[in-house]
């Protein structure tokens, strides 16, 4: 059972022996080496998750963020990650807290490499959520509205998804949904001012950085 | 100087009398001839239209003769997704890794999409002769495979399959090859080598070096044009060696320092670049005005740079009164010698 979340800050946890050897064994693509990391910790499995797991994927995604791994490291790394939590956990993941569903889609575009890089990262500090896949604004309004989700993560590609945002927002309000909108992608990379333009609540400009906008987000709740 | 003279000054590194532009509006011709993106695209005469309004409205330097991505996407069986208000979009991806060891490249004349293009390429050739250049574009058989077997999926190929990776490498040499020298003979003077792969922030540059460079090197040399290689708005610093190295004659520059690009390209490969086209949507004046100074200031002096944006594609949401300021400052602006000698 998780008991809590790693704050999403790479600064707050340590840099511990095993987050460092973890971030190696992922660059170095070293399946056996994520395997005797996680042995070698004592941890159990949920706990190497939060602990090891989810800090040296945001490391990673901090240094592609500031040019130093490529984005084809942040992938693998976070499949390696996937299939290591496959092995052990059986891909279970169940929430501590009682929250508001989390849920995460591609808005209208089948390239779909950004979602699951954030699907990673949810997986890697055992935060569960719903994956509604590519859909447009109006099915993604009715999920979200079905579903009662508290934080919709959107992730965008091309600069008219980006600004379909608008709509899934003013549609959000004009039903009373008190739903936060977290937004990535490369537009929203290339002008910082965009997600406000568009009323998301937080841009991400890595997948990792997810985990501290939804503590900030979850914070404010409480 | 026309701007084809302006554009062969600038990539002997040396100054022209201007700052040269390349301007791509793609979708703005639709806007001009009062069609819809499907519409406009659906017929080769109305991007031909579209171009030479534009050409005339804007006293830029070039007629961009490729109509969009998705269309290379349809020749491997993929589809193409028009939207009102942005570029066609590849619809889901068309192939699987287990298709790739019978897999043989599309023929140029059985596409209806691409033979429109160089139904366009042709008039736009007939149309301004050698006086500004002719564009045509070609994705790279290292970067198209996003579109062939989508993002995810073709990084699994690479680390899991390596030998379809190679395999699936030379079937796309054969097809860009084809399809590059196709462009050159309906009238495009040169190729944009589109290539976002080859960023660092997209695929580690050790990868690239493996699959991607080689395939540009030879590529590159077997198209009978100058080729500018582009990023598509990735930054191009870290493996600049490698894209000086394919024998391309230009280099887009993303978002990242153009000083600096510049400093490192000069005198060995012409940099094109790199207003932001995102942001761009919002400039006004000033800062239209502060956005082109900056990029000639940073790159302009001594020629081997070229003003354009960094992704390739002026975002539909750009008004023409923006594109006309930035048209007339380069004019302004942009007349050599620089005052100061700057960049």
């Amino acid at each position: 059972m998780v008991t809590s979340c790693y704050s999403g800050t790479a600064a707050d946890c340590p840099y511990s022996s095993p987050v460092l050897l973890l971030e190696s064994a992922l660059i170095g693509m070293d399946r056996r080496g994520v395997q005797r990391i996680h042995a070698d910790s004592g941890l159990s499995p949920l706990s190497f998750c939060e602990q090891v797991i989810a800090p040296a994927l945001t490391v990673i995604g901090e240094k592609w963020d500031r040019g130093e791994l490529s984005l084809s490291h942040v992938y693998m790394s976070g499949r390696l990650c996937e299939e290591f939590m496959e092995e052990v956990l059986g891909g279970r993941l169940e929430s501590a807290q009682e929250r508001r569903p989390v849920a995460l889609a591609v808005l209208e575009d089948y390239h779909l490499l950004g979602k699951r890089l954030v699907g990673f990262v949810l997986k890697g500090a055992g935060i569960p959520y719903l994956d509604y896949g590519t859909v447009g604004v109006q099915e993604l309004v009715r999920r979200t509205q079905r579903d009662g989700v508290g934080v919709l993560l959107i992730s965008a590609l091309m600069l008219p998804s980006a600004l379909k945002v608008r709509e899934v927002r003013d549609a959000l309000d004009r039903l009373g949904m008190e739903c936060r909108i977290v937004v990535g992608g490369a537009p929203f990379r290339l002008d910082p001012a965009l997600h406000r333009e568009v009323g998301a609540d937080v841009s991400c400009d890595t997948a990792s950085q997810v985990l501290p906008a939804l503590a900030q987000l979850w914070e404010g709740e409480s | 100087m026309t701007g084809m003279e302006r554009i062969l000054t600038t990539a002997s590194h040396r100054e022209p009398d201007r700052v040269p532009l390349l301007l791509f509006p793609t979708l703005h011709g639709a806007r001009e001839l009062g069609l819809t993106i499907e519409n406009y695209f659906s017929k080769a005469e109305h991007v031909v239209q579209g171009q030479l309004r534009m050409l005339e409205r804007y006293g830029h330097d070039c007629v961009n003769g490729y109509f969009h991505v998705a269309l290379e996407a349809e020749a491997w069986g993929g589809c193409t997704i028009f939207r009102e208000d942005g570029p066609p979009n590849a619809g889901p991806p068309p192939l699987t890794a287990d298709a790739i060891a019978t897999l043989e490249p599309p023929r140029i004349g059985d596409q209806p999409g691409l033979r429109r293009v160089l139904e366009a390429q042709q008039a736009l050739r007939r149309a301004v002769g050698d006086a500004v250049p002719v564009l045509g574009a070609v994705i790279s058989p290292f970067s198209l495979p996003v579109l062939q077997l989508g993002f995810e999926r073709y990084l699994d190929l690479i680390f899991d399959r390596p030998e379809l990776m190679q395999r699936l490498m030379e079937v796309n040499a054969a097809f860009c090859v084809q399809w590059a020298n196709a462009q050159v003979a309906a009238g495009a003077h040169a190729v944009s080598y589109i290539d976002p792969l080859a960023s660092p922030l997209m695929i580690d540059p050790a990868l690239y070096r493996r699959f991607g460079a080689p395939v540009a090197k030879k590529v590159i040399a077997a198209i009978a044009a100058p080729s500018a290689v582009h990023l598509a708005s990735g930054p191009c610093l870290a493996v600049l060696e490698d894209l000086v190295d394919t024998g391309a004659v230009m280099v887009g520059a993303g978002e990242e320092d153009l000083a600096t690009v510049k400093d490192a390209c000069r005198g060995r490969i012409t940099v094109v670049g790199n207003l932001n086209g995102i942001r761009m949507r919002s400039w006004d004046e000033a800062a239209t005005l502060a956005a082109v100074r900056g990029a000639i200031d940073a790159a302009g002096c001594g020629g081997g740079f070229i003003l354009s944006d960094q992704h390739g594609e002026i975002p539909w949401q750009v008004p023409e009164t923006t594109l006309t300021v930035i048209a007339d400052a380069v004019r302004e602006y942009g007349r050599y010698p620089l005052p100061g000698g700057r960049g």
